[in-house]
């Protein structure tokens, strides 16, 4: 538990690269935790845009998850957050929705690097 | 906590009724290397099984809150294998290497395997192994029109052993085994009967056991790259696809589509299990999900051959595969832009012609 904030250590999530060290590990030097939690937050708001919300990261262990509406929710991996925008939102986020997918289309059209690129 | 592979594995040996599961579980036990195994068994009509570590456990479901079925916690899972593990722990029962629960004829696997990979106390002692399913050659294809616990059986399966191979007609064979590949790409089918059948290959070979996990990987990717040559029938709701990838995956934007696509319709994605070229990373990733449980990724040391493609095979459950591959090719997009020779549109596209 962090003696600061309170928060319990869960296990590592399996998208974060740290949690799994036996696969990641051999990465080029130039992979950090920072720089992959950056990248991951880059990505989440292109596509969090799309539904008028927000991530930024928080102390390197959580993600702070905003609406326009000034609502937030912190959440600990990509599985919580999912859950939480929709609660956010009342309505469901799904991948496979083509306006979103038009969008990231867009986006990735508009600005090919701006949003993800190191 | 302990690492993954150092977890004590259970598999999950399914199959219907009668299709031979308890037959082959007291032939595997006979391997000296699976002696240290303990059996849950939930069928206790059954003939028995002379093994010194054999529970029984009556089926309850524990159903949770969020109300989804594939996410159904197996209560009494959970309170046998904890039993059991404290029992190891005082010294009361031989320390035992591995479990193996044989499931009733109509149990749906899912809920077992989500107990295990999710459950807040058994995630630290215990981790999923193979799961290995029983198919009787004679009456499965009935058995898979009918049930969908018979389809589920199949299609979360690491292996997949035939029964009854000498009372099966040849066409009927035939036709069982294309349905087999339709619905699970990735599992070998194996004989039941067979004397090369490995207890081994079957129960402990899996990407998490040092040992066995090279050769495992080379077969398994071997399964993926020719998956998805048979195929069933058009309007078959349930179906494996897979995808093929010619460059590198970036991992971050994968785990972003993944948990994605699985919290919205996890329910309808039965499997996922690929091989995947991740930037950056030398040898090959492996990524095994089932419904809305990812297994931690495990890596080998080198690829296999020389194909460095990735390749994923989906099984989905009356959800368009072209959507799916649509919106990975997006999310990919976003790390990888279009305007490179290789980008994810004509990776797109070759994932379309692969799986043609």
């Amino acid at each position: 538990m962090c003696s600061l904030c309170g928060i319990l250590a869960g296990k590592g999530h399996w998208t974060e690269s740290a949690a799994n060290p036996e696969v990641f590990d051999g990465r080029d030097e130039r992979h950090t935790v920072a720089r992959e939690r950056q990248q991951r937050t880059r990505i989440l708001n292109v596509v969090l845009a799309h539904y008028g919300l927000s991530v930024s990261d928080w102390a390197a262990s959580r993600y702070v998850l905003r609406s326009r509406t000034g609502r937030s929710a912190l959440v600990a991996n990509l599985n919580e957050l999912w859950a939480e925008a929709e609660r956010l939102l009342g309505r469901p986020c799904d991948p496979l929705d083509p306006s979103l997918l038009s969008e990231l289309s867009r986006a990735e059209a508009a600005a090919p690097r701006a949003h993800v690129g190191p | 906590m302990s690492a993954y592979a150092d977890l004590i594995p259970v598999n999950i040996l399914t199959g219907a009724l009668g299709s031979g599961k308890t037959t082959l579980l007291k032939a595997l036990l006979r391997a000296p290397r699976l002696e240290q195994t303990a059996v849950l068994v939930n069928e206790l009509g059954e003939v028995g099984i002379d093994h010194h570590l054999i529970e029984h456990a009556s089926e309850s479901t524990l159903l949770l809150e969020n109300g989804c079925l594939c996410c159904a916690m197996r209560d009494d899972l959970k309170t046998s294998l904890l039993d059991l593990h404290s029992r190891r722990e005082r010294g009361e029962i031989p320390r035992y290497e591995r479990v193996v629960v044989e499931t009733s004829g109509v149990a749906d696997p899912v809920p077992i395997a989500y107990t295990l990979i999710a459950e807040p106390v058994l995630m630290h002692h215990y981790r999923l192994g193979n799961v290995v399913t029983v198919v009787d050659s004679v009456n499965a294809l009935r058995q898979l029109e009918r049930f969908d616990a018979s389809v589920k059986q199949v299609a979360l399966a690491d292996r997949l052993v035939l029964s009854k191979l000498d009372l099966a007609e040849p066409d009927d064979l035939h036709s069982l085994k294309a349905r087999l590949s339709a619905l699970n790409p990735a599992a070998p089918k194996l004989e039941s009967e067979s004397p090369g059948l490995d207890p081994i290959d079957l129960l402990v070979a899996d990407a998490y056991e040092a040992d066995e996990k090279a050769s495992d990987i080379a077969a398994w990717r071997h399964r993926l790259v020719s998956a998805g040559e048979e195929r069933s029938s058009p309007h078959e709701a349930l179906e494996a696809h897979r995808f093929t990838f010619d460059r590198a995956l970036d991992w971050t934007a994968f785990g972003i589509w993944m948990t994605m696509l699985l919290h919205r319709h996890g329910d309808r994605v039965l499997r996922i299990k690929g091989l995947l070229n991740v930037a950056g990373v030398p040898g090959p990733v492996l990524v095994n999900g089932v419904q809305h449980l990812v297994h931690p990724p495990a890596h080998l040391d080198a690829w296999p051959g020389a194909d460095r493609r990735s390749h994923v095979v989906i099984i989905l459950d009356d959800l368009p595969r072209e959507a799916v591959e649509r919106s990975l090719a997006a999310f990919n997009a976003l790390v990888n832009p279009a305007g490179e020779a290789r980008g994810p549109r004509a990776m797109a596209e070759r994932a379309r012609a692969s799986a043609a």
